[in-house]
């Protein structure tokens, strides 16, 4: 069993399963929206150069969070 | 493409939708989908029309429509703005989702990108639930193909219940298919498209539901839709309800009591609000991966690979910021270096023509007055806006167009979203900015992607810290004149380095601004946001090239006739009007000198400046007009006699940087003030708007020009 994290803790390159989301309302939705749903597989693609926000590749589609919200999701690490 | 002459300036104000058909027969089209896909391009394509595109998402923010002739048919296409849902989270979602529901279109075509169509699917099963009569567009084939997705269009179709055609807009690939398809479904309304299934529970009380949804609102929308809506009952979804099928919808009372019973039942149940609305949307995404593992198929699984490379080089800890500022140099230096040439041969021979102009009012024997006015007033302004204005205008525009073409606007703002966040503000404001470069007009229209009010407020306040096409040049000019020697190759580089120096510091203005905003009277804490960042596209660069040159040229010559003729007319008859002993440009730049020496100008380029309020391009112009009224050379064959010109005026290099930092902090052009109430819709705003730059650019000028006199001007 691996721990669970949150996604803003992902190393860039490590792939990840959501768990749970934890936003409020509006950031829930449009993170549901772009396909971001328990069970879903994220993978950490790229660090902006001041650290946040961090890009991640969700369903096809490159989406880049900022930490504050990244760390709403909880996540558990798969190897790769 | 770009910005163009349709999106930027006047034409950029949003004035609502009215459908415009030409025939009684003509069919409505809507054409939606996730932003990003190309809708813009396939909307292009069919109407022959020059919408604004670019790859960034969130670049269509109002309806636009258009025509298109197929078989002897006439078709009203309406350009829809992205969305990823159509539960309506943000106003673009709004305007999309009232469009499908409500406008009668008669058919609805949704445009998926193929190399990430499990995402537009979402919105295709989301808007099968609501009508029947879709085609889907399965957009950037050829994007497709080239990272080896492949993609069974048949199958999918089957599936879905409706046409599926595959298009690459692009090379107006598919176009023709696509437009069989929708005729064909607009001929045969009965089609059987596919339905979501959704947990038992939700399906029970869609069942209970139905019945009495059917009864009240009739045909008017699917009641299976309506019912869902209900039952993952929202605030927003309340008023839209109402509004729009004109009856007290939701307080009709066997609804109420209905809706009130299901309600119980599931609490009883144990299930909240929430995992209502979590199960209805894990279902549509479920079932969008469940249709996407029979449909599509990839050949490389690593097919980001390339991206991710240019990614780490333009996002990259600590190259990011080196290139984006070179990035800003080389477009800078392409666009002095490039205009430098045209500027000689176009100011030589403009000026040749009103020689010839006057030798042949002469000959006629005009009267003086009247061929002095047209000629010394009207012409020479116009010259000069061409001369000067133009070439710098047409070379930066399809160079930063370019730019927004590869994706490389997105990474801008993925870079500098940390600042924006320290200043309470959004990333995707960098974008708003970068449209700023192009029009200050558009870029403020363009902060309808940034969905917290108050951080659009921000947004639109600052946009003009960005200097625009029209003013840019102005610095250009002034940069060669005064801090440049000779023309040369590093002379260019050097302008290139100032020019990029005075856009970092408009762009520090704009977190300072930001920042102030945030802490006084637009407090706030920044909300949330996500940001895409697309694929890089190989731009077609002949294309760009070629539109935005000749769209800006033109654009540049109509303002040229509208603004800077007026304007020529008037600084010519302000300066042969006379009142007692002097004339009237001298009472008026006279009036105006005090103060406009307190911030390192004089009276003349304060003046310039109020007349330049309808275009910043005619600011450069009026000046020269101006002096050339009052001092002793009378005609200016080329530039570099223009320096010698300002010099004995007075102009010191304390003048010149004065100059420079009050063009890019001061009033908004009229468009854009007109173009922020309009967003705004507000006067409180649009004055705030007006007063925050211009009271920046007073004060910085009036501190920079106190010290550097104190220091060793004079």
């Amino acid at each position: 069993m691996q721990e669970i994290r949150k996604l803003s803790e992902l190393e860039q390159g490590k792939r990840a399963m959501v768990l749970n989301i934890d936003s409020e309302d509006n950031m829930r939705r449009r993170l549901q929206d772009l396909g971001l749903i328990k069970g879903t597989e994220v993978t950490c693609i790229q660090k902006s150069p001041l650290g946040d926000p961090i890009a991640f590749l969700i369903r096809g589609a490159v989406i880049a969070l900022r930490c504050e919200d990244s760390s709403c999701v909880q996540i558990q690490s798969r190897e790769v | 493409m770009g910005l163009n002459k349709d999106s930027t300036g006047l034409h950029a104000i949003d004035l609502g939708l009215i459908i415009k058909k030409t025939h009684d027969t003509d069919k409505v089209i809507a054409l939606g989908g996730n932003p990003n896909v190309g809708k813009s391009t396939v909307f292009n394509e069919l109407t022959g029309l020059r919408q604004h595109t670019g790859n960034w998402p969130g670049k269509t923010v109002t309806n636009a429509q258009g025509y298109c002739n197929y078989n002897q048919n006439g078709y009203v296409i309406v350009d829809l703005p992205g969305c990823y849902s159509l539960m309506a989270h943000s106003v673009e979602e709004e305007v999309a989702r009232d469009f499908i529901c409500f406008s009668d279109a008669d058919a609805v075509i949704i445009v998926c990108d193929a190399t990430c169509l499990e995402r537009s699917l979402n919105l295709v099963l989301q808007t099968l639930e609501i009508t029947s009569s879709v085609v889907v567009c399965v957009n950037l084939m050829d994007e497709a193909k080239k990272k080896k997705i492949k993609i069974n269009l048949q199958a999918l179709s089957e599936k879905l219940g409706v046409p599926v055609v595959g298009t690459a807009a692009r090379s107006s690939k598919g176009l023709d298919l696509l437009m069989d398809a929708v005729t064909q479904v607009i001929e045969n309304a009965q089609q059987s498209p596919f339905k979501i299934q959704y947990p038992d529970y939700i399906e029970n009380a869609v069942s209970i539901l139905e019945p009495d949804v059917k009864c009240v609102c009739e045909d008017t929308v699917d009641s299976r839709w309506l019912s869902l809506m209900l039952l993952h009952w929202d605030q927003n979804m309340h008023g839209f309800i109402d509004q729009n099928l004109k009856s007290n919808f939701i307080a009709d009372e066997s609804i109420a009591l209905v809706l009130n019973d299901v309600r119980d039942n599931l609490e009883h149940q144990g299930i909240t609000q929430r995992q209502i609305k979590d199960d209805i949307v894990s279902s549509i995404v479920h079932t969008a991966e469940e249709l996407c593992e029979d449909t599509v198929l990839f050949n490389h699984k690593n097919y980001k690979n390339k991206d991710s490379k240019i990614d780490n080089i333009l996002t990259g800890k600590w190259t990011a910021f080196p290139i984006m500022i070179l990035a800003l140099l080389g477009v800078f230096w392409l666009t002095i270096t490039g205009s430098n040439y045209p500027s000689k041969i176009i100011s030589d021979f403009l000026f040749w023509i009103q020689d010839q102009l006057l030798t042949f009012f002469r000959w006629i024997n005009a009267p003086e007055v009247l061929y002095e006015m047209l000629v010394l007033g009207i012409y020479r302004v116009l010259a000069w806006v061409v001369s000067v204005m133009l070439p710098p205008m047409a070379i930066f525009f399809p160079l930063f167009t370019l730019l927004e073409d590869v994706g490389f606007l997105p990474r801008i703002a993925f870079n500098l979203d940390k600042c924006f966040k320290k200043c309470c503000a959004c990333g995707k404001q960098a974008l708003t900015m970068c449209m700023g470069f192009g029009c200050n007009a558009a870029g403020v229209i363009g902060c309808r992607i940034i969905d917290s009010p108050r951080e659009r407020l921000i947004a639109i306040i600052t946009n003009n810290f960005v200097p625009c096409n029209g003013r840019f040049p102005i610095l250009i000019a002034i940069i060669s004149m005064f801090f440049v020697g000779a023309a040369g190759g590093g002379a260019s580089i050097l302008s290139a380095v100032l020019l990029t120096a005075v856009i970092v510091l408009g762009i520090l203005m704009t977190f300072i601004t930001s920042k102030f905003l945030s802490k006084t009277i637009l407090k706030g804490v920044p909300s949330s946001f996500t940001l895409e960042l697309p694929p890089y596209r190989k731009p077609q660069i002949r294309k760009v090239i070629i539109h935005s040159v000749f769209d800006r040229t033109l654009f540049v010559l109509g303002r040229a006739v509208c603004v800077a003729a007026p304007a020529g007319l008037i600084i010519w008859l302000m300066a042969n009007i006379f009142i007692g002993d002097r004339t009237l440009l001298l009472h008026c730049s006279g009036f105006l000198d005090p103060f406009a020496r307190l911030l390192g100008m004089d009276g003349v380029i304060l003046l310039a400046f109020i007349l330049g309020f309808p275009a910043n391009e005619v600011v450069i112009p009026i000046m020269i007009m101006a002096y050339m009224a009052e001092g002793s050379i009378i005609d200016i064959e080329n530039l570099s006699i223009l320096k010698e010109l300002l010099v004995e005026n007075g102009w010191t290099w304390i003048t010149a940087v004065s100059v420079m930092l009050f063009s890019l902090m001061h009033w908004p052009c009229s468009t854009t003030c007109l173009t922020i109430k309009k967003e705004t819709q507000s006067l409180k705003w649009t004055i705030i708007s007006v007063l925050v730059p211009t009271v920046m650019g007073i004060v910085i000028c009036f501190v920079f020009s106190s010290v550097a006199r104190l220091i060793g001007g004079r």
